[in-house]
């Protein structure tokens, strides 16, 4: 078995919801900038959500870049997301379940990085990895599960398997998975972090319960009487929450359900450029390292580029 | 009648009519999205597709370029999260998850975390994802694969998803849910079952213009043939069209 990226600590992370969490109501909108710099910090356990492509809070991902914390280890269910962090050489292990583009093949920053030898990685199904975060979002050291069983991906996990002492079927026993700094991108927040979302939540309800600290990133930021009219919409409560980012096409060249399609030939001209060393470091110093803040980032993809992505939603 | 087609469009017509007459069906990304959508217009209007990110009983109008993008609940019943839909296959819920991989075994285990040793790939493939999750816990698990000889390999360079693992009552040995396991096997060539006894796949069909010898050089293992070895249908006209021009008429999938 291989050593764990992060151990489960149920009573470490009661301890830190005591002495870290602000039940208090107070405003926590900020930049990227100022969110990344105050939150994430080097040799940190992150994840992001939902991922790459949809609905991934990538304004945010690219201002981590930019500010470089080193050998940050990584739950790695993601495309761009992970791959930019990659590619700028700021990982180093990963709880791994899927890096891929799916329709439009491997992930050629996850192949460098592997067959090269420079990232440690240990293995999860992707059930396995929402249900431990399930398991540190309950406060129990582990969650049993019928997933994973008698594979490999089993030996190469954290995972263990035992007889269960009331049905006598052995159990893969998952264990509780905490990130130091959880980043989920949401339809709509108010300034003290309630967050609604649309569509499929993906595992962002369980992830910002597991996490230490939790930056949000919003499409929009909504008038705090809204999330009172409607308080069975709040996904997220404003308690679990450090950050609040206000970010317009935050997930872009991914999508936001309903608001925004995914821009195609970004991605598809993104991963050209992945394909080498050199094309991927001309991509980030355009996009990543070339711009200042996500505002700029928006201007150099261009109004009339976000607006026809609006229009392209849901066709 | 006969019109040309590929191998994947062979393929995914096959794929579509073993969906007939389903109900729910775990859809893994590719393939099986293509099939998925080429039934519901052809064959099981009321097929329920479900998506491991959350949704459920999407149209597939248009077709999902990803498993969480929202063409995988345009329209849909429920738009859920990934713990939700998981554990719908968990407490017995999903009867088919329709699968691909990168590697094959005679079980009918799937590869798509390494080629090469796992310390020093040769190719750093994806992962599990849901993949494992799919062949763990639907009831039948039905696997779609381009037919090649490094793809049908003895064994695996990884395990990622299992299969029948190494034989009979290896997944109740190691604890998966009770009589789950591999269904079907549809390649471009022809269909596998499993032998209801050794759990290998078995050879019952043949795609069109294909001879068994052709099975063979393109398998790196010995498999059992069904001894009423059935001939597949070509693709209609009207499924290659639907699949050309409806399904995925931007040729994502299909190019």
């Amino acid at each position: 078995m291989p050593d764990f990226i992060q151990p489960p600590d149920p009573e470490g992370f009661r301890r830190w919801n005591r002495d870290h969490k602000d039940m208090r109501l107070r405003r926590k909108v900020m930049s990227e900038r100022e969110a990344v710099k105050r939150f994430i910090k080097s040799g940190d356990y992150l994840g992001f959500e939902l991922y790459g492509t949809v609905r991934c809070p990538l304004s945010v991902v690219r201002e981590i870049v930019r500010q470089g914390p080193r050998r940050l280890r990584l739950a790695g269910q993601g495309l761009m997301d992970v791959d930019f962090l990659l590619a700028a050489g700021l990982v180093e292990s990963m709880d791994i379940t899927y890096v891929g583009y799916e329709a439009y093949g491997l992930s050629p920053i996850l192949r460098r990085s592997v067959e090269s030898g420079s990232l440690h990685l240990t293995e999860w199904s992707n059930a396995a990895l929402a249900w431990r975060f399930k398991a540190a979002a309950m406060g129990v050291p582990f969650l049993p599960a019928r997933s994973m069983l008698g594979t490999d991906t089993f030996s190469y996990s954290n995972a263990k398997s035992i007889t269960d002492p009331f049905t006598g079927l052995k159990v893969a026993l998952l264990p509780a998975l905490t990130v130091d700094c959880g980043v989920v991108h949401v339809h709509r927040a108010d300034i003290y972090g309630n967050c609604q979302l649309d569509g499929i939540s993906g595992f962002a309800l369980e992830m910002a319960r597991a996490s230490k600290r939790l930056i949000v990133s919003a499409e929009h930021i909504i008038e705090t009487e809204e999330i009172l009219k409607r308080p069975e919409k709040t996904a997220i409560p404003f308690y679990l929450v450090d950050a609040v980012v206000h970010a317009p096409f935050g997930s872009h060249p991914g999508e936001t359900c309903y608001l925004y399609a995914r821009d195609e030939p970004h991605i598809k001209s993104y991963l050209e450029s992945a394909k080498s060393a050199q094309g991927m470091r001309q991509y980030l110093d355009r996009y990543v390292y070339g711009v200042e803040s996500h505002r700029d980032y928006l201007d150099l993809i261009g109004l009339r580029r976000l607006r026809h992505l609006v229009r392209e939603r849901g066709r | 009648m006969s019109e040309r087609y590929s191998a994947i469009e062979m393929l995914v017509c096959l794929s579509a009519r073993q969906m007939k007459g389903r109900s729910t069906v775990f859809i893994g990304t590719g393939m099986p999205m293509l099939a998925a959508a080429l039934a519901k217009r052809l064959y099981a209007p009321e097929l329920l597709p479900v998506f491991e990110f959350g949704g459920v009983g999407s149209t597939l109008d248009k077709l999902p370029l990803g498993v969480g993008e929202s063409r995988t609940f345009q329209r849909a019943f429920a738009a859920l999260g990934i713990c939700d839909v998981m554990e719908t296959a968990q407490r017995g819920l999903i009867h088919d998850g329709f699968l691909g991989g990168a590697q094959i075994d005679p079980y009918g285990n799937l590869n798509t975390t390494v080629i090469g040793p796992y310390s020093r790939p040769k190719a750093r493939l994806p992962g599990s994802g849901g993949g494992n999750d799919v062949g763990s816990l639907c009831w039948r698990t039905i696997i779609l694969m381009r037919h090649e000889k490094q793809r049908f390999v003895p064994k695996l360079d990884f395990l990622t998803t299992p299969g029948y693992l190494d034989g009979p009552g290896a997944r109740e040995r190691a604890g998966l849910p009770a009589e789950t396991g591999p269904h079907r096997v549809i390649t471009d060539l022809g269909v596998f079952d499993f032998e209801p006894r050794g759990k290998r796949m078995r050879l019952i069909s043949l795609n069109p213009g294909v001879r068994l010898r052709d099975v063979e050089a393109s398998t790196g293992f010995p498999f059992p043939v069904s001894r009423r070895l059935a001939r597949n249908s070509a693709p209609t006209r009207l499924e290659l069209e639907t699949l050309r021009e409806k399904v995925d008429p931007g040729r994502v999938f299909l190019a």
